[in-house]
């Protein structure tokens, strides 16, 4: 079980209170009459599945119920660090 | 009884304190401080179990958390059974019941140990694949033939009267495994001033130093034991766990002890106490100190009872004051195993041989045993047992110097006990828990923890350190490293003398040759509980499988309940060498939680029965009940399903409430629908996003239905907004959805659109809701309010804040049954109150109350969908009829309206929403059933869509069915037919969905 540190809430916090949310940075076209049928399709559907660091989405359900972003390596489970929506995450993979 | 092999003194055992346990319906005794394998074989009961596959006869092996043979049943009564316990870890109490599993008619005289011996050869690695996988139709007679005759233990009957509960905890250090490196952890971190959980599986503290006559300060070791327990208990944080094994080592430091605190008191948990508690531990720093598990080596026939390792053998005397036979063969590849014959001698027995498969060994044991004048066979090894309930005698020949090959001729000594020792494996399971991959060592000839990203440390016997003094002094580094990790400064320690012994290099040997080629030797067990054999693991390489996982899972080895504490390593061993590689390259071995088997209740703790899932009631909740109400689970909550009255059968009920609707006036509890408060500048403008229709011009005062689709274009919620002020509306959404929606709006405010000032809030537990619907409503209205509630004035889709009851209510007209409706909304609080006062004023207009089946019924007759129920994901809009209800002039593109408007959305022929009229009134469509346009055709018929509602409808006399139709909508008048599983076919007419009242006039007068 994780342990998760809310930037929102300011403390650490056990999994059972946040709800993964699927990859970050996942923006909704501006215009999506503009886009073709596939790449909505890639909007709606296509996902990354690394093996090591991945953006989430998260958030914390069960407590401010507020959405944030985190950097975590799929395969130790570190969480690397969060960050509030609007930001970029400062761990990228090479 | 007489304990036959019991020591008359020495031992941690209380003989002053005799107690009866009972094993397979005969009785014994025992004493306090026993665990039920050391009284077994003070006993000298020889056979505690039939193998698996083979049904032969085997007996203890072990004496703690590896043991894979004594798994017995435990219960005096059904309601107590308890599977899988090892005996090797039960504490003795008095009147204990226990029972092996495995064997038919007994483990003594079994009749499927004959059918096992002939079909042994029969029975190849694989076997479950080769043999019981066809047919598949076949396989649960297979399974409960495979059950009955290996014998796996049987959950209770009856409901375990026993409480179970969990507890959260948190500490700077946990320690794992109270042995010298754990207690030495321990005690540094404690006096550093950290806080500190220590736990250990045993009944009390000291690992290791409980087995043997080992002295620290020129004292038994156990003194000082003793008093570092003593000192630990007196710092308040500083919390000690005997009879606790951490079950699992999860990620980010958190870990689970499953505490057994009565099973060592009685069958059953004395009154007000908890049975067993889950621990669940966050800890910033954690040092596993968990020892190692001893090897036995693998030679023909090592499964025949009296073959077993010789710390366990040690354990018995010096622990239990139990010689568990008379004469004593050893078998060692390193120094550690002769000290089970100095014990054995000590003890007053007859030690046969110590056969040391090295050549050449000095070391101080070995020289002490030289000393005692034992008799040691150097370059040798036991080949054979002979035996079958008992050993009776081994085979001893010289050995090669790589130990591959038997060299010279064959000696056969009488004995009754074989102990081996093949060396040491770190119990690295815990490490490996959080994904580590071990490492194996050479020098260690074992594997180390790998690895690893968890604020872990490790001391002692993990590390390949058996030696006492070494593991104490890398038990107090690990305190110290701890207490500066965590910010605090070095505690002062100093520890005991240990006396370090001089240790000669151990052989890295795991398989023992015999004369004959494996595959014709007798039977060289590796997993005992699963019955995996040397000639077995080499068939599985011969038949192609390499890598070791798929090895175990051929054979099956490893995956018993032991989860292979004692084969692993041997098996890989013999894969690795019919494969031509090093143990390491044939790969590493994994373990997963839990370490050893825990019981269901300790994992569910208190959330069983009524506290299993949480029920959500209503304020009428008592009402309903007290109606005698049939209930309907919707998610959590609990919703009247209808309302029996004495005599009448479900559908007599459904008939009597619809037709009350439909020509008096029925009363349904509404308040389980989602209801989220929307407030905010830009609140309309994000209603008109969410939902497909427009919102723009709905005015203060009124309600509007709205679809809600995902971005791919189909429906997942509907319901109505009301719009309570120009930037406050509140929001309907299905009962069961309301937790999604509500995350919907957030997920899109926060991470989308957060330039839009609005914000949401879930009242549904604040309000109650009655819903009054038939066409007496009105008048049933008016008897409590003074508001003018004729049609003038309250107009169809108008909402008003008015006074019903003497109570403040939001009523809402809008109609889910096609006749004239009021929805009353009141706080939660008065529900009850303003309930209760309709039910008495609707008396004299036949108010009858409904429930949620009623409720299906009469919106299917007026052809309104149920989301979840008329949709599934994969339909929009359009495909369900309701165009209506979405706008295309809405300059946002909207969720969901670029998903609808995908080439496949607007292809012809989707499947769409039609009603569906039987040939026969009488035949109601089985909900599922699926249409066909000829049952008569060629095979397979394609299937043209499926029945999603399908009820009796009182009211018109005939059955209805909503459903879909590829092109439905262009298909009215047509005919479909619905096979079903019985070979009759039901012929329909596809039709408008809207059965009752087409015009919609009943709802607006
Ligand atoms: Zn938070």
């Amino acid at each position: 079980m994780l342990h998760i540190y809310c930037p929102h809430c300011g403390e650490y916090r056990e999994e059972e209170e946040f709800h993964c949310a699927g990859q970050a940075h996942i923006a909704r076209p501006l215009e999506p009459e503009a886009c073709s049928d596939q790449e909505w399709g890639e909007y709606l559907f296509f996902r990354k599945n690394p093996r090591g660091l991945h953006h989430e989405l998260w958030v914390h359900a069960a407590g401010c119920r507020k959405f944030f972003n985190m950097t975590r390596d799929t395969q130790s489970y570190e969480i690397k660090e969060v960050y509030k929506i609007g930001e970029q995450p400062s761990v990228v993979a090479e | 009884m007489t304990q036959q092999n019991r020591l008359t003194s020495g031992g941690r055992i209380d003989r002053s304190t005799p107690l009866t346990f009972t094993y397979n319906g005969k009785q014994y005794k025992g004493f306090k401080g026993d665990t039920l394998a050391s009284a077994m074989l003070a006993n000298g009961i020889d056979v505690v179990a039939r193998s698996f596959k083979y049904s032969r006869p085997r007996g203890i092996v072990a004496c703690g958390a590896e043991e894979p043979n004594a798994v017995l049943q435990l219960g005096a009564t059904e309601a107590t059974q308890v599977p899988n316990v090892r005996a090797t870890q039960q504490e003795l109490f008095d009147g204990l019941v226990s029972a092996s599993t495995n064997g038919w008619p007994s483990v003594d005289t079994d009749v499927m140990g004959m059918i096992g011996k002939m079909g042994g050869n029969m029975m190849p690695p694989g076997f479950y694949y080769k043999t019981f996988m066809f047919p598949e139709s076949l396989w649960d007679t297979y399974e409960s033939m495979i059950r009955k005759a290996a014998g796996i233990g049987r959950a209770p009957k009856e409901k375990d009267p026993d409480t179970y509960d969990a507890i959260n905890q948190h500490c700077d250090v946990m320690i794992v495994g109270a042995g010298p490196a754990g207690l030495a952890a321990a005690l540094t971190a404690a006096r550093g001033g950290a806080r500190v959980i220590i736990a250990d599986e045993q009944n009390e503290f000291g690992g290791s130093l409980l087995n043997s006559t080992e002295q620290l300060d020129g004292k038994p070791a156990t003194e000082w034991v003793r008093a570092v327990v003593e000192e630990l208990s007196t710092y308040d944080d500083v919390l000690l766990l005997p009879r606790s094994t951490v079950n699992g080592y999860h990620d980010h430091n958190f870990l689970t002890i499953h505490e057994r605190r009565t099973d060592h008191l009685a069958d059953i948990a004395p009154v007000n106490t908890v049975r067993q508690r889950m621990h669940r531990v966050r800890a910033k720093w954690v040092v596993l100190a968990t020892g190692a598990h001893e090897r036995p080596l693998v030679y023909a026939n090592n499964d025949v009872p009296g073959c077993m390792i010789t710390g366990a053998v040690s354990a018995y005397i010096n622990r239990y004051g139990v010689v568990p036979g008379n004469e004593l063969v050893v078998m060692t590849t390193n120094d550690y195993g002769y000290q089970a014959a100095l014990d054995w001698a000590d003890a007053g027995r007859k030690v046969v041989a110590i056969v040391d498969t090295r050549e050449a060994a000095v070391g101080d044991r070995t020289e002490a045993a030289r000393q005692r004048g034992l008799n040691i066979i150097s370059g040798s090894a036991v080949i054979e047992v002979q035996g079958t309930k008992r050993v009776t005698g081994v085979s001893v020949a010289g050995l090669s110097a790589s130990g591959a090959k038997v060299i010279g001729s064959v000696t056969k000594l009488k004995a009754d006990t074989v102990a081996t020792s093949g060396g040491w494996s770190p119990v690295i399971h815990l490490s490996c828990h959080t994904g580590s991959r071990p490492v194996w060592s050479d020098s260690v000839v074992g594997f180390l923890p790998g690895p690893t990203v968890q604020k872990q440390l490790t001391a002692g016997g993990i590390n390949g350190q058996y030696e006492t003094a070494v593991a104490l002094q890398e038990g107090l580094d690990a305190g110290q490293k701890a207490l500066a990790e965590v910010g605090l400064a070095v505690a002062d320690v100093v520890l005991p003398e240990a006396k370090t012994l001089k240790v000669a290099a151990p052989m890295s040997l795991f398989h023992i040759p015999h004369l004959k080629p494996t595959s014709q030797a007798p039977k060289q067990f590796v997993d005992y509980q699963t019955d995996v054999t040397a000639a077995g693991i080499e068939i599985a390489c011969r038949e192609g499988f390499e890598a070791i996982e798929h090895v175990k899972r051929y054979t099956a080895m490893g995956f018993g309940t032991d989860q292979g504490k004692l084969g692993n390593i041997n098996g890989m061993a013999v894969a690795a060498k019919a494969l031509n590689k090093t143990i390491p390259e044939t790969g590493t071995t994994v373990f997963r939680p839990n370490y050893t088997p825990i019981a269901f209740g300790a994992i569910i703790g208190r959330n069983a029965g009524a506290l299993f899932e949480p029920e959500r009631y209503t304020a009428m909740h008592k009402w309903h009940v007290e109606q005698g109400a049939m209930f309907e689970d919707v998610g959590q909550w609990k919703r009247p399903w209808y309302y029996p009255q004495k005599g009448e059968s479900m559908q007599q009920s459904l008939n009597r409430e619809c037709m009350a609707v439909r020509n008096a006036v029925g009363i349904l509890d509404a308040s389980t629908l989602g209801k989220i408060d929307v407030q905010g500048k830009d609140a309309r403008e994000f209603l008109g996003r969410v939902y497909s229709n427009a919102w723009a011009k709905l005015a203060i005062g009124k309600c509007r239905y709205g679809l809600m689709c995902g971005e791919d274009g189909m429906v997942f919620d509907d319901g109505v907004t009301a719009c309570l002020g120009e930037n406050h509306f509140v929001m309907t959404t299905t009962t069961g959805g309301a937790a999604h929606v509500y995350e919907w709006l957030e997920i899109y405010h926060q991470t989308e659109w957060p330039e839009l000032e609005v914000y949401f809030n879930t009242v549904t537990d604040h309000w109650s809701t009655a819903t009054i619907t038939g066409p007496n409503s009105r008048k049933l209205l008016e008897e409590l309010t003074d508001f003018d509630v004729s049609n003038d004035n309250f107009r169809y889709m108008d909402w008003k804040q008015i006074t019903v009851a003497g109570v403040p209510a939001r009523v809402f007209r809008i109609s889910f049954t096609g006749e004239l409706s009021f929805e009353i909304n009141v706080q939660a609080n008065y529900g009850m109150a303003v309930w209760e006062k309709l039910i008495e004023a609707g008396a004299k207009y036949g108010l009858t109350p409904y429930g949620t089946e009623t409720m299906h019924v009469l919106r299917a007759e007026k052809g309104f969908i149920i989301a979840g129920q008329d949709t599934d994901g994969s339909v929009h809009p359009y495909d369900l009829g309701m165009g209506w209800c979405v706008s295309n002039q809405k300059p946002f593109s909207y969720i969901g309206k670029r998903g609808m408007n995908r080439s496949d959305c607007t292809r012809a022929n989707r499947k769409q929403l039609v009603g569906l009229k039987t040939k026969d009134p009488k035949q109601v469509i089985p909900e599922g059933s699926a249409a066909v346009l000829d049952p008569n055709g060629p095979k397979p018929l394609e299937i043209q869509g499926h029945i999603s509602s399908s009820y009796w409808s009182e009211t018109l006399g005939h059955s209805i069915a909503m459903g879909f139709i590829k092109g439905g909508l262009d298909k009215m008048g047509e005919t479909v037919y619905y096979p079903l599983g019985d070979g009759t076919v039901i012929e329909a007419e596809i039709c408008s969905p809207i059965f009752f009242d087409p015009k919609g006039e009943r709802q607006n007068v």
